[in-house]
């Protein structure tokens, strides 16, 4: 945008009323951007001192000594060994990481779900055509925490338990969890087995943890078809027929021609769907999985830390949520078409 | 998310208080903010759990009643001369601190076991009543599980509410005596004990108060047994703020009103020929003073200077409040236990009206 340097305030003094500063245009800019920021400014200013003269007089001012102090409490169900005598951040990354667990396997099976399911939809057969469409409008519709407590309390608390848990060659499902044999101590293959009327194994997997994944994939599932069926149907009608007419299956037509085109128009779309399964697994509570948020809770019970606890959770799962939108950011340009 | 919006109470009312908040509630003298916001709001707001039997659960027809809800009750009465101005907040075992620190709740009566931390100003900055209900962790396992100690639960799965001190104790008495267990939280109440009915847990655990308490509530009460093992001292007491003594003190004596009317046996039935005999009597000093007939008792701690007969004539002494809700006129039928007048031997004793 070159300007024309003829074009100021008053080229030529005397023969035109110079123009007063606040019609000015390179002036009245700057004022208002001034005034904005001044605003802002003057608000956070006004926010944060209240912030802080409030605490100061609760005697809440921020501290954090309280993370190196012992925890106190146990966790059922850790990747990175716990127990009550280790400090509070050692708890709180073990919940870090049992959150990550669910994202990570959330965000995997999800995508797959929600891509068969979104296919599904331009199925040539009625029948599969239209059980997708009832079930997305069905899970889509309902609030996932409905549908968490539905998976843990009617579902996964149904299964039956001890001996009359569903036994297969290696595998055992039970109330407790699922139980899949592996390599025990000197690589042992070892499979479950019932002690003191408590299943062991060399993997297990808790009911919390496979309730609230069920849900998560469910409900993220059903946006993600949504999401696949939009980039599909937003493929040029003669793509399928250049397509059909060189021979090609429905499958190949879809995987090789179709899928391959809506990739840039459904990748910006799984990144809203994948930031909102990092947000959602915080339901985790609800289903009695111990991930961030729930630990998070305790310590701030425990500790009475409130403010500091949540500024970590917020910092946390913005963290992460920045993190999936980086990658899906680079995933994104990766799946562009490149213009020349 | 719309489910979650409730979970991070504790958030927007700490920030609420932080960012809207702007004179530090007022300390010393006979000045109470809080007292002067309660009586211009015209009502008392009182944070209960409203989930459990015998403290305070919501009933068929909507009302509140139990232990816990007669404090707040009380409170109200003696503020108002009427029980009935009260606005009750159900607030997990999470929030609850939170919801009072804002200043969203007046007054927190709910199950809240008092310890060094919540009442120290470095900690949760709490102002503690006298207990209302002297409690110990128990651990409740169906009968049909053949569990009878504390051992036999090795390596098996306990359910527990997130945010509470059982959940410390558990911890600290499983690793005093070397049991591996498998802890599963919950955030509410609710949620632990159908998990727990369900069978996920081969046991619960929680005040033994309130073990009773659900049970009763059980489509089978007697399917389930207490252990009887105690694994902690539970005070329960009624919790405000530190920053307002004035306010703290108000509740402090209403609740020790409760006390020293079941030792003077003053009932809800008699209190007004009781108020009737000290005013016909000059020479009864103590009860004269006790009923507002003289002195200041009232006006020092900012309440109307007939604040005992008013909380009497609402909810009775607290024999009665304890009979009604959680004694041998409930269903959880517990004994007095601790809970008696020090005089019989309890722990219940008011500091002189004087």
């Amino acid at each position: 945008m070159a300007r024309s340097p003829s074009v100021g305030p008053s080229p030529a003094p005397g023969l035109v009323t110079p123009v007063p500063w606040w019609r000015h245009r390179r002036v009245v800019p700057w004022v208002v951007q001034g005034a904005v920021a001044l605003t802002v400014l003057v608000v956070v200013a006004f926010l944060l001192g209240n912030l802080i003269r409030n605490l100061t007089a609760a005697g809440l001012l921020l501290t954090w000594n309280w993370l190196g102090q012992p925890a106190g409490f146990d966790i059922s169900e850790t990747l990175l060994p716990f127990n009550a005598e280790l400090p509070y951040w050692r708890g709180l990354a073990a919940g870090l990481v049992n959150t990550l667990r669910v994202v990570i396997t959330g965000l995997v099976g999800s995508t797959l779900v929600g891509t068969l399911l979104g296919m599904a939809s331009f199925s040539g057969n009625a029948l599969l055509r239209g059980l997708t469409r009832t079930y997305v409008e069905v899970v889509r519709n309902i609030p996932l925490l409905l549908q968490l407590v539905f998976w843990y309390f009617v579902v996964f608390l149904s299964l039956p338990n001890g001996t009359a848990a569903l036994q297969l060659p290696g595998v055992v499902l039970a109330k407790s969890g699922l139980y899949l044999a592996g390599f025990g101590d000197g690589l042992h293959w070892i499979g479950p087995q019932l002690q003191n009327g408590v299943w062991q194994a060399p993997l297990r997997l808790s009911v919390e943890f496979g309730a609230l994944l069920t849900g998560l994939i469910a409900y993220t599932a059903a946006f993600i078809a949504e999401v696949v069926r939009g980039g599909i149907a937003a493929v040029p009608k003669g793509q399928w027929e250049a397509a059909s007419s060189l021979g090609l299956s429905w499958w190949q037509t879809l995987s090789k021609v179709v899928l391959p085109q809506a990739l840039r128009v459904i990748v910006p779309g799984l990144n809203t769907q994948f930031i909102s399964l990092a947000k959602n697994s915080s339901l985790a509570v609800a289903v009695g999985y111990t991930d961030l948020y729930s630990v998070a809770e305790t310590t701030l019970n425990q500790t009475g830390r409130a403010v500091e606890v949540v500024l970590l959770l917020l910092g946390t799962y913005l963290a992460l949520d920045l993190f999936i939108s980086l990658m899906m950011n680079g995933l994104n340009r990766l799946v562009q078409i490149r213009e020349r | 998310m719309r489910p979650s919006a409730r979970r991070w109470l504790p958030l927007a009312v700490l920030l609420a208080v932080g960012l809207v908040g702007c004179a530090p509630e007022g300390g010393g003298g006979v000045q109470s903010t809080k007292m002067g916001t309660i009586t211009s709001r015209g009502k008392l707001i009182c944070g209960v759990d409203g989930s459990l039997p015998g403290f305070s659960f919501v009933g068929s027809d909507g009302t509140y009643s139990g232990l816990d809800v007669d404090v707040c009750k009380a409170m109200a009465a003696a503020l108002f001369g009427d029980p009935g101005k009260v606005e009750y907040r159900n607030l997990n075992s999470s929030e609850r601190f939170a919801a009072l620190a804002s200043g969203e709740v007046d007054l927190l009566s709910r199950n809240t076991t008092m310890t060094l931390s919540r009442d120290a100003a470095g900690g949760n900055a709490l102002s503690f009543a006298p207990p209302t209900f002297y409690d110990g962790q128990g651990v409740m396992v169906p009968t049909a599980s053949g569990i009878t100690t504390l051992k036999a639960l090795a390596g098996k799965p306990i359910c527990v509410e997130s945010g509470t001190t059982t959940e410390l104790n558990l911890a600290d008495r499983m690793r005093e005596q070397n049991i591996p267990y498998t802890p599963l939280k919950f955030q509410t109440g609710d949620q632990t004990y159908a998990a727990y009915l369900q069978g996920r847990c081969v046991a619960v655990t929680s005040d033994r108060s309130q073990l009773a308490g659900k049970r009763s509530s059980f489509p089978q009460p007697d399917a389930h047994t207490l252990l009887p093992d105690v694994m902690s001292k539970e005070p329960l007491a009624p919790a405000t703020v530190n920053a307002d003594p004035v306010w703290a003190d108000a509740v402090r004596w209403t609740v020790n009103t409760l006390f020293q009317a079941e030792e003077l046996g003053i009932t809800k039935a008699n209190i007004a020929a009781k108020v009737a005999e000290a005013k016909a009597n000059p020479n009864q000093a103590d009860l004269r003073r006790f009923l507002g007939v003289e002195g200041e008792f009232g006006k020092q701690l900012g309440l109307p200077a007939d604040f005992v007969p008013k909380i009497i004539a609402a909810v009775g002494n607290y024999g009665e409040i304890f009979d009604r809700n959680v004694g041998p006129g409930s269903r959880l039928k517990l004994d007095r236990g601790v809970n008696r007048q020090w005089k019989e031997g309890g722990l219940i004793y008011s500091p002189p009206f004087r």
